[in-house]
């Protein structure tokens, strides 16, 4: 009979699929749900300071890349290729694990032993430089999307380079850019998980040292997917906001951004 | 620990060489797999049909918020519940990367297909192809080689992506120098070495990704 072959044949499986005991209070019983909470709130702290910062970093060497000054632009071209080819695991670590090295003796001692939360420092070093070389790389696209006149007409009324750049074409750049910021800027909350390899004890170091506890590692994991979900939809909400905030006047937002 | 001993990287280039081998063969299956899986969902993803196109585009929207990580790691414990046995690193490894990087991928098919003009879809319709062939041997030839770029450089990510199955302990590059770094204490070699051959390899990429870029537009 085929069949009761079927059914005979899926058996196994089902009995293995409804082998897994779901145990959903893992999320939040004590202490689960405590670890939880710390680390959904040290992602956060994670990701708004590297995001500050590689913001920062990002609009600068992106000005560089597009500066008259040929040294300014060999530099960020430099800077850029090194840290977009070498993936993000293997920089953590060799910030983590080498570069504390090569510095002076007392302070290689300092940030082992003296500074509290290193990782969490290191990690933002890291991701920081990371996140701003692909920044820069947005800003330098942006830059090139403004006529040269803009420049020409600033220069003519009597700014100087800097002031220039500084009040003309980046806060005009950085406007264009912003769509693809708010996609840098879920990358950067999604690659705080990588935190975890270091021993930082945000939200996916917290899943699965539950996972270790209790062996409920679905349960874990999907509540860990859940905050990085109502994370990137905050993400995009506020960026939205900021994106009508800023629009400039008279260019064409995007659909149904208006 | 002053003064640089690159002796222990001849020592173990054995070792770090096979796990350098792991990551190319997890790098190519992650990339065909999605690549095919891409496909297959970023038509859906402008498929007319609702009970199509919601799921594509729900799944899309899913790998897109959240971290590989935790993808990873998702499979890693689904893996063996679906299968009924442990498959091993490896493979659990490769079901995440194909699963994750396919949304990707389906991002970038849909993009070249809505590059082709509709014109085209219509040509192909009106010489009596049904859809299947449309896109078999009109649209998706096309759209292909207009993705080109993209997709190698999305292939670079990928290549990258590869060092977070550290995470599950599977011995590619990266944990083979942490294994290596564990006995030898020499992180600052090790990982400057790991960095300049990652470096090289996706350097090397992308400059050729950027030069068919240069090279489609002049055509």
């Amino acid at each position: 009979m085929p069949a009761a072959r079927t059914i005979a044949v899926r058996q196994p499986g089902r009995v293995t699929v409804l082998s897994y005991n779901f145990n959903w209070s893992v999320i939040w019983t004590e202490p689960y749900g405590q670890w939880m909470l710390q680390g959904i709130w040290t992602t956060i702290r994670l990701g708004v300071i590297c995001w500050f910062i590689a913001l920062f970093l990002g609009i600068i060497i992106g000005t560089f890349r597009v500066t008259p000054f040929r040294p300014l632009r060999i530099f960020g071209a430099v800077y850029t290729e090194i840290f977009r080819d070498i993936p993000l695991l293997v920089q953590l670590f060799f910030w983590y694990f080498a570069a504390p090295s090569i510095l002076p003796e007392p302070i290689e001692m300092w940030l082992y032993r003296g500074l509290p939360n290193s990782e969490f420092w290191i990690v933002v070093v890291g991701l920081s430089f990371y996140t701003s070389s692909r920044i820069a790389e947005h800003i330098r696209a942006g830059m090139q999307a403004i006529p040269e006149d803009q420049y020409n007409a600033a220069l003519s009324t009597g700014f100087t380079h800097f002031q220039t750049y500084r009040y003309i074409i980046i806060p005009f750049a950085v406007r264009l850019v912003i769509p693809p910021l708010t996609a840098e800027c879920l990358t950067v909350f999604k690659n705080t998980a990588l935190a975890m390899t270091v021993g930082v004890l945000e939200t996916t170091f917290m899943s699965q040292q539950i996972e270790a506890y209790t062996f409920q590692g679905i349960e874990a994991t999907t509540a860990a997917s859940l905050v990085y979900m109502v994370i990137t939809l905050t993400v995009v909400f506020l960026m939205g906001l900021v994106e009508k905030r800023l629009a400039v006047p008279g260019l064409i937002t995007r659909r149904g951004g208006q | 620990m002053l003064g640089f001993d690159w002796q222990v990287i001849a020592a173990n280039l054995s070792f770090l060489m096979q796990g350098l081998a792991t990551t190319f063969k997890l790098a190519l299956v992650s990339i065909t797999g999605g690549l095919l899986l891409g496909i297959l969902v970023g038509m859906a993803r402008l498929s007319s049909i609702k009970a199509i196109y919601y799921p594509a585009t729900a799944f899309v929207n899913l790998m897109r918020s959240l971290p590989l990580i935790l993808v990873i790691f998702w499979f890693y414990f689904l893996v063996p519940v679906i299968f009924g046995r442990p498959m091993g690193d490896f493979f659990s490894a490769c079901v995440a990367f194909v699963v994750f990087e396919a949304a990707y991928f389906a991002e970038i098919v849909r993009a070249g297909i809505q590059s082709i003009s509709s014109g085209q879809v219509q040509a192909a319709y009106s010489t009596g192809f049904n859809y299947r062939d449309t896109m078999r041997y009109i649209v998706i030839p096309q759209a292909l080689r207009n993705m080109v770029p993209s997709l190698l450089t999305q292939s670079v990510v990928v290549f990258q992506d590869t060092s977070l199955a550290f995470v599950i302990g599977l011995k590619e590059f990266l944990r083979s120098a942490s294994i290596v770094d564990a006995r030898e204490m020499r992180s600052l070699e090790l990982y400057a070495f790991v960095g300049a051959v990652y470096f090289v390899i996706c350097f090397t990429m992308s400059q050729m990704s950027k030069r068919l870029e240069i090279q489609r537009k002049l055509a």
